[in-house]
C-alpha cells in the first residue's frame, strides 16, 4: 500500500464531513442528477418540473413524508447490512437475497407460532435476523476456508433465495393470489399512533428498530472488541492475522452479521408494511440499494442514514415524478445506478473536478494550487 | 420410438437456450483472462437485447428491410455491447475502480437504462412492439433430413452456430496467437507482461470490449429468437448463468460452452417438464435455481476446483509495485 492509498483510508476514517471524504459522493450526486436531467431533455421532458414533483411527491405533505420514511427503513438495514461486510474487507452482494430469506422466515413463524402480542413480532423479527445470517454464513465460510470470491456466491445466493422462496411460499405458505397467507396482527409492526403522526401513512415501528441498527452498529464496530477485529481485519488481513486474530472466524462472523442486519430488514418490512409475502420473478431492489447507500454513506453511521435517505426519496419520490410530469420511475433508477458508478470510479469524479477547477482558476488561482 | 423423437426436441431446445449463455460466457472468458472481473456481463446482455430488438423493429417495419432487418440488428446489439463494456473499461482500466462495483453499477444502469428508453420509444409501455421480422431458424440442406439428428443439430437459428463458432474462435485466439498469449500474461502476471513490453492496459481494454461484443449478442440473440420483443424480463438473469457457467467451465472457452450447454439443458428440461405435466412433481423454481447452486458447489470444491487468472480483479498501475 503506498502513501496516497494510506490518506485516503485515514480521510475516509475521519467522517463523512471532513471536506476531502464527502466530495466524491457530493459530487457524484449531482453527477448522477444531471446525468438524468440530460436524458430527460433528450426525451422531450422537462428536467425542472420533473425534480419539482420530485421534491413535492417527498416533502409536499405529510402522508407523503411519512411513506418516504417508510421507504427509507429497509435501506437503512440493507446499507448497514453491506456497510458492515465493507469495514471487514468483504462486499456482500448478497443483501438481497438475504432480505428475502427474512422476509420469508419471519413470515413463516408468525404464521406456524403462536404468541402473545409484542413477543410475537420479537420472534418473527429474530427469525428474520437469522434466516439472513444463515445466508451470510455460505459465502463467509467458502471465503474464509476456500478462498472462494464472496462476490460470486453471494450473487449465486441471491438467486437461489429468490426461487427458494418463490417455491416455499407456493408449497407451504400460499394464499389465494400470488402470494403468501396474511400475518396475523400479533406480530404486525404497524402502530396507529405513528401512523396518525403522518396522516395514515404506512410508516410503521421498524423506522425505530432501523435507527436502533445504526447505534448497534457504531457501538459493535467501536466500541467493542469484535468490531476492532473486525475492522482491522478489513484493513489489513495479513497484520490482523499477525497480531494474532482469527482472521477466518472474522470473515465468517462480519458476513452473519452482515446477513443479520438485511435479514432483520426483510423481516421488519413483511412486518411492518404489507403483513405477508409476495411471489415475484423479480428481485425488490433493497439489497442492491443498500450497496448505494453503504457506499455514499462510506460505510460511517451517519453517512448511511443520509445515503438512505436520498435513496428512498429518490425512490419514492419518483412515484410523484411519474404522475406529474410523466417521466418514467425508471430514470430514477438511472440516477441511482450512476451515483454508484461514479463512487466507485471516484477517478472520474476528481477528473472533473480537477478539469473544473482548472478552468475556473484561470483567472487568478495557479494550478498548482487549484489541484 | 416416441422417446427419440423428443430427445430430438431436447437437444434442439437445450441449444437454442444455451445460445445467449454460450456467447456471454465465452465473452466473459476474454474479460477475466486478461484480468478484468466482469459481473455486468448481465448488463450487457440487457443493452445487447435492447438494441437488437429495437433495431429490427425500426429497421424490419419502418424501414422496410424485412428479413435482413435481425441480421443488421445483431451487428448493432454487438456495437452497443462494446460501446457499455466500454464504460467499465474506462472505468475500471483507466481510473482503477474497483471492478465489483463497477459492474453492480452497469447491471442497474442497464436495467433502468433501456426500459427508460423502451418507455419512450414506444408511447409509455413497459416492453417493445413484437419483433416482426425475428430471426428464422436455418435448415442445412439434406443434413437436416437426418433422423433425429436432423431435427437437432442441423435446424438451428444462425445465432447458435455463431456461437460455437465463437467458442473456436476464442480458443484460437487465446491459445493460438500472439494477442491470445498476451492477453493471458496480462491476466495472470501484468507486472511480467509488462516488463516484456505489453501494453497491459491496451490489451485490457480490447478484452473488456470483446466481451461486451459477445455478451451483446448473446442478449440480442433471446430477443430476436425465443421472446421476439424486450421488456424487463428478457435477460432476467441469464447474464449470472452465464457468469456461473465461466466459472464452472474454469475460464475456458469450451469449458464454458460445456457448462452453458449443461445449463441450457436445465432450462429446456422445465419446458420438458411442464409439457409431460410433471410440473406438480418437479416445481419450476427449483428448476431455477439449479444453475446457482451448482456454481456454490463448484465453488466449494465440490464437483472440482476453480481456478481464476492470478490477476483477476487487481487494476494494474504501472511503475506501480
Amino acid at each position: 500500500m503506498n502513501g496516497t492509498d494510506r490518506r485516503s483510508l485515514q480521510t475516509r476514517f475521519m467522517g463523512l464531513f471532513l471536506k476531502e471524504s464527502a466530495l466524491v459522493p457530493a459530487v457524484s450526486v449531482v453527477l448522477g442528477l444531471a446525468v438524468g436531467a440530460l436524458l430527460m431533455l433528450a426525451g422531450g421532458y422537462d428536467p425542472v418540473a420533473a425534480y419539482g414533483a420530485l421534491y413535492e411527491g417527498v416533502f409536499g405533505n405529510l402522508y407523503n413524508f411519512g411513506e418516504t420514511i417508510r421507504q427509507v427503513t429497509p435501506l437503512i438495514f440493507t446499507g448497514l447490512s453491506v456497510a458492515f461486510a465493507f469495514r471487514t474487507g468483504l462486499f456482500n452482494i448478497g443483501a438481497e437475497g438475504q432480505f428475502l430469506v427474512g422476509s420469508l422466515a419471519a413470515v413463516w413463524v408468525v404464521v406456524a407460532v403462536d404468541a402473545p402480542a409484542g413477543v410475537h413480532a420479537l420472534l418473527a423479527l429474530l427469525a428474520g435476523g437469522l434466516a439472513g445470517a444463515l445466508w451470510g454464513v455460505v459465502p463467509g465460510y467458502l471465503k474464509a476456508k476456500r478462498g472462494v470470491h464472496e462476490v460470486i456466491t453471494t450473487i449465486m445466493m441471491n438467486w437461489i433465495a429468490l426461487y427458494l422462496t418463490n417455491y416455499l411460499i407456493r408449497a407451504y405458505l400460499k394464499a389465494d393470489a400470488e402470494r403468501s397467507v396474511e400475518i396475523r396482527p400479533s406480530a404486525s409492526l404497524q402502530a396507529d399512533w405513528l401512523s396518525a403522526l403522518f396522516d395514515d401513512a404506512r410508516i410503521h415501528l421498524g423506522i425505530l428498530l432501523a435507527l436502533l441498527a445504526l447505534v448497534a452498529y457504531y457501538v459493535v464496530l467501536w466500541k467493542t472488541r469484535w468490531g476492532f477485529e473486525l475492522r482491522a481485519v478489513g484493513l489489513n488481513p495479513y497484520a490482523a492475522e499477525y497480531a494474532g486474530m482469527d482472521v477466518s472466524r472474522s470473515i465468517v462472523s462480519a458476513m452473519m452479521a452482515s446477513g443479520f442486519l438485511a435479514g432483520l430488514g426483510g423481516a421488519a418490512e413483511a412486518l411492518g408494511v404489507y403483513g405477508y409475502m409476495a411471489i415475484s420473478a423479480i428481485f425488490p431492489g433493497y439489497g442492491f440499494d443498500g450497496i448505494a447507500v453503504a457506499l455514499l454513506g462510506g460505510n460511517t453511521p451517519l453517512g448511511i442514514l443520509l445515503g438512505a435517505v436520498l435513496f428512498g426519496a429518490l425512490n419514492y419520490g419518483a412515484n410523484t415524478m411519474q404522475r406529474l410530469a410523466d417521466v418514467p420511475i425508471e430514470l430514477i433508477r438511472v440516477v441511482i445506478a450512476l451515483v454508484i458508478f461514479f463512487v466507485a470510479a471516484s477517478g472520474v469524479v476528481r477528473t472533473l473536478v480537477g478539469l473544473f477547477r482548472r478552468t475556473k482558476g484561470k483567472g487568478g488561482v495557479t494550478d498548482g494550487v487549484a489541484s | 420410438m416416441a422417446w427419440l423423437l423428443s430427445l430430438g426436441d431436447i437437444i434442439h431446445n437445450t441449444l437454442v437456450f444455451s445460445t445467449a449463455l454460450i456467447l456471454a460466457a465465452v465473452g466473459g472468458v476474454f474479460s477475466e483472462r486478461s484480468g478484468v472481473v466482469n459481473i455486468a456481463l448481465e448488463g450487457l446482455m440487457i443493452v445487447g437485447a435492447f438494441a437488437g430488438a429495437v433495431t429490427a423493429i425500426f429497421l424490419g417495419e419502418g424501414a422496410g428491410w424485412g428479413d435482413a432487418a435481425p441480421y443488421v440488428a445483431l451487428a448493432v446489439a454487438a456495437l452497443a455491447g462494446m460501446l457499455f463494456a466500454l464504460l467499465h473499461a474506462v472505468a475500471t482500466v483507466t481510473f482503477r475502480a474497483d471492478q465489483v462495483v463497477s459492474g453492480v453499477a452497469l447491471n442497474f444502469l442497464a436495467f433502468g437504462f433501456t426500459i427508460f428508453m423502451v418507455k419512450l420509444l414506444f408511447d409509455g409501455a413497459a416492453q417493445t412492439t413484437t419483433i416482426q421480422h425475428p430471426l428464422s431458424e436455418w435448415r442445412i440442406p439434406v443434413l437436416s433430413e437426418i433422423p433425429v439428428i436432423g431435427r437437432a443439430l442441423f435446424v438451428a437459428y444462425p445465432t447458435t452456430y455463431l456461437a460455437f463458432l465463437a467458442v473456436a474462435a476464442a480458443y484460437f485466439v487465446l491459445w493460438k496467437t500472439p494477442f491470445g498469449l498476451r492477453l493471458r500474461a496480462v491476466g495472470e502476471h501484468p507486472r511480467a507482461a509488462d516488463t516484456l513490453g505489453i501494453h497491459v492496459q491496451r490489451i485490457r481494454y480490447y478484452a473488456v470490449l470483446i466481451s461486451g461484443a459477445l455478451a451483446g449478442l448473446g442478449g440480442a440473440s433471446v430477443a430476436l429468437t425465443t421472446t421476439s420483443n424486450f421488456s424487463h424480463s428478457t435477460i432476467a438473469g441469464q447474464g449470472f448463468i452465464a457468469l456461473a457457467a465461466m466459472i464452472f467451465g474454469k475460464w475456458h472457452p469450451v469449458g464454458a460452452m460445456l457448462a452453458a450447454l449443461f445449463f441450457g439443458l436445465t432450462q429446456a428440461a422445465r419446458t420438458i417438464i411442464q409439457v409431460l405435466g410433471l410440473a406438480k412433481v418437479v416445481p419450476v423454481d427449483l428448476i431455477n435455481l439449479l444453475p446457482y447452486v451448482v456454481t456454490i458447489l463448484v465453488l466449494a470444491g465440490v464437483v472440482g476446483r476453480a481456478e481464476a487468472p492470478a490477476a483477476l480483479g487487481k487494476p494494474y498501475v504501472k511503475g506501480g509495485r
